[in-house]
């Protein structure tokens, strides 16, 4: 790894970091509290089992989403792409389905799936299946006839097709799509953890504010960001490993 | 264009009376119409002709990537009824794939075709091609020409009967293309396979095609045809067989227009 990828991101938390503690002397409240004081509630609450079990609930819920909605959106976009026929006769669908804000099922989705984790999980599920599904789709139907022919002559099979040439066409728009989708499964699970968890940080934010804990608030934020980070950060390795070509 | 009936022993490719109309919503436009034409063995062919006359579509069909509407597409005899290992199609783009390096590339064919291809064998290839070392690299790594050459690798690590080269050298400088053209002169000369190139480039065709079909741009099938003993030879380049044989393909194509 060069030294930049080390001393640029932590210049960058550093300048948050002194703007932060600026911006809370000037304010002088409650609500803004020094990054100190959060940092040391930070390492006081990960001395307690109590936030971990919220943090490992909130990573379950992100992480089982995520993969899900994965395991749905890809093979789908695969197909999809791949076969003008199929991708025409789904078009309806994906039009109707794609602009609606999934957000709005959430009373539907906890009626039918209860309050506890699945419905959390097929909600972020939901959301982050278009988000994946339409650049892979898009991917594999950019690929040119010549690559098809390409393979083909040299003997290659439909299964080979989507072996040597879907695939990896597709994986860096997939890529790029859980990077993104990561920002918005995050704030997915805030939200509904907020309105029906008894567990996950979501639910230790809000319950954080309801008790004028702004630092416990701020705990929370710096949690969530967390998660954020290293799920983004995870798929940026994955496709660093898996994607060599593209960084050449 | 004649239709060719017989069936030489030497005759290695037949094209007879193929069409191609190809459908947009309600538009119909056809490609090809009446192309025949055969090849032997060893031999070699050029294609030149307007834009949009249908070259690509006829390799392509030759190649067996898409059936003609009519006519027949024969190799030594049996009718084709798909791709073949006989015949390698490289398209106008090389047809690497940006994912695989090079010698993932080269042995991809072999790999799909449970070919066993000896380190020798790729060696050999790699040195005749000039392209040596370059086994970990990936094709955005390399040169146009160098791209061009893992292309005819892979094609030629199949032991084709017939290779087929839609505007090879196309994207390539004029020194480099010159060399290139020698080096497939030397590889056909070295391995023996027959070889039917499409090109933009008259000087080319007449360089490198015992043969010069020229394509008329009407989709009204081959609008001439040249013979052109002298291609490939030492010096053809400098003669003045090959200036006048350049002439006229160039008046052929003038009136295929």
């Amino acid at each position: 790894m060069n030294r930049s990828a080390i001393t640029i991101p932590v210049i960058t938390v550093l300048i948050i970091a002194l703007l932060w503690q600026l911006l809370s002397l000037y304010l002088d409240t409650i609500i803004l509290p020094a990054p100190r004081a959060v940092f040391v509630r930070l390492l006081d609450e990960m001395s307690r089992e109590s936030f971990w079990h919220h943090f490992i609930a909130s990573s379950w819920r992100i992480t089982a989403g995520m993969t899900l909605a994965f395991l749905l959106a890809v093979p789908l976009g695969l197909i999809l792409g791949s076969s003008t026929r199929l991708d025409r006769l789904s078009a309806p669908l994906v039009y109707l389905g794609y602009p609606v804000p999934k957000i709005v099922f959430l009373p539907l989705i906890l009626l039918i799936f209860g309050l506890g984790n699945l419905s959390k999980i097929v909600l972020i599920a939901l959301i982050i299946f278009f988000q994946i599904f339409i650049p892979t789709r898009d991917a594999v139907r950019s690929i040119e006839p010549e690559v098809i022919y390409a393979l083909q002559s040299l003997g290659g099979s439909r299964w080979d097709y989507y072996r040597h040439v879907v695939w990896p066409v597709a994986l860096p728009g997939i890529f790029t799509a859980l990077r993104i989708g990561t920002g918005t499964a995050v704030a997915v699970l805030f939200f509904v953890e907020s309105i029906s968890a008894r567990h996950g940080i979501g639910f230790y934010l809000i319950d954080s504010w309801g008790r004028a804990d702004y630092t416990a608030v701020f705990v929370g934020i710096i949690a969530l960001a967390i998660m954020g980070i290293v799920l983004y950060e995870c798929f940026d390795a994955l496709e660093k490993r898996i994607c060599r070509w593209k960084n050449v | 264009m004649t239709s060719y009936r017989t069936n030489r022993p030497s005759e290695l490719l037949r094209v007879d009376g193929i069409e191609k109309t190809f459908i947009q919503g309600k538009a119909r436009k056809t490609v090809l119409s009446g192309i025949s034409f055969s090849l032997d063995r060893n031999d070699t062919a050029a294609i030149v002709g307007p834009s949009g006359c249908g070259k690509t579509t006829l390799l392509i069909m030759i190649a067996g990537l898409i059936p003609p509407d009519e006519g027949t597409v024969s190799l030594n005899g049996l009718p084709q009824r798909g791709p073949t290992r006989k015949i390698a199609y490289v398209p106008q783009h090389y047809g690497l794939f940006p994912w695989k390096t090079v010698r993932e590339n080269m042995l991809l064919g072999a790999r799909l075709q449970h070919i066993a291809i000896t380190n020798e064998r790729i060696r050999s290839l790699e040195k005749e091609l000039g392209i040596t070392g370059m086994d970990r690299l990936y094709p955005r790594q390399l040169s146009g020409g160098q791209r061009q050459r893992v292309a005819l690798a892979r094609a030629l690590l199949l032991t084709p009967s017939l290779l087929l080269l839609d505007e090879p050298f196309a994207a390539i400088d004029a020194l480099t293309r010159e060399r290139l053209q020698y080096q497939l002169l030397a590889v056909q000369h070295h391995e023996g396979f027959s070889y039917i190139i499409v090109t933009h480039n008259i000087e080319e065709a007449v360089m490198l095609g015992r043969r010069i079909l020229v394509m008329d741009g009407n989709g009204r099938g081959c609008a001439a045809e040249f013979k052109n003993a002298g291609a490939g030879t030492r010096g053809y380049r400098d003669s003045d067989v090959f200036i006048r044989q350049c002439t006229a393909v160039r008046h052929a194509l003038e009136n295929a227009q």
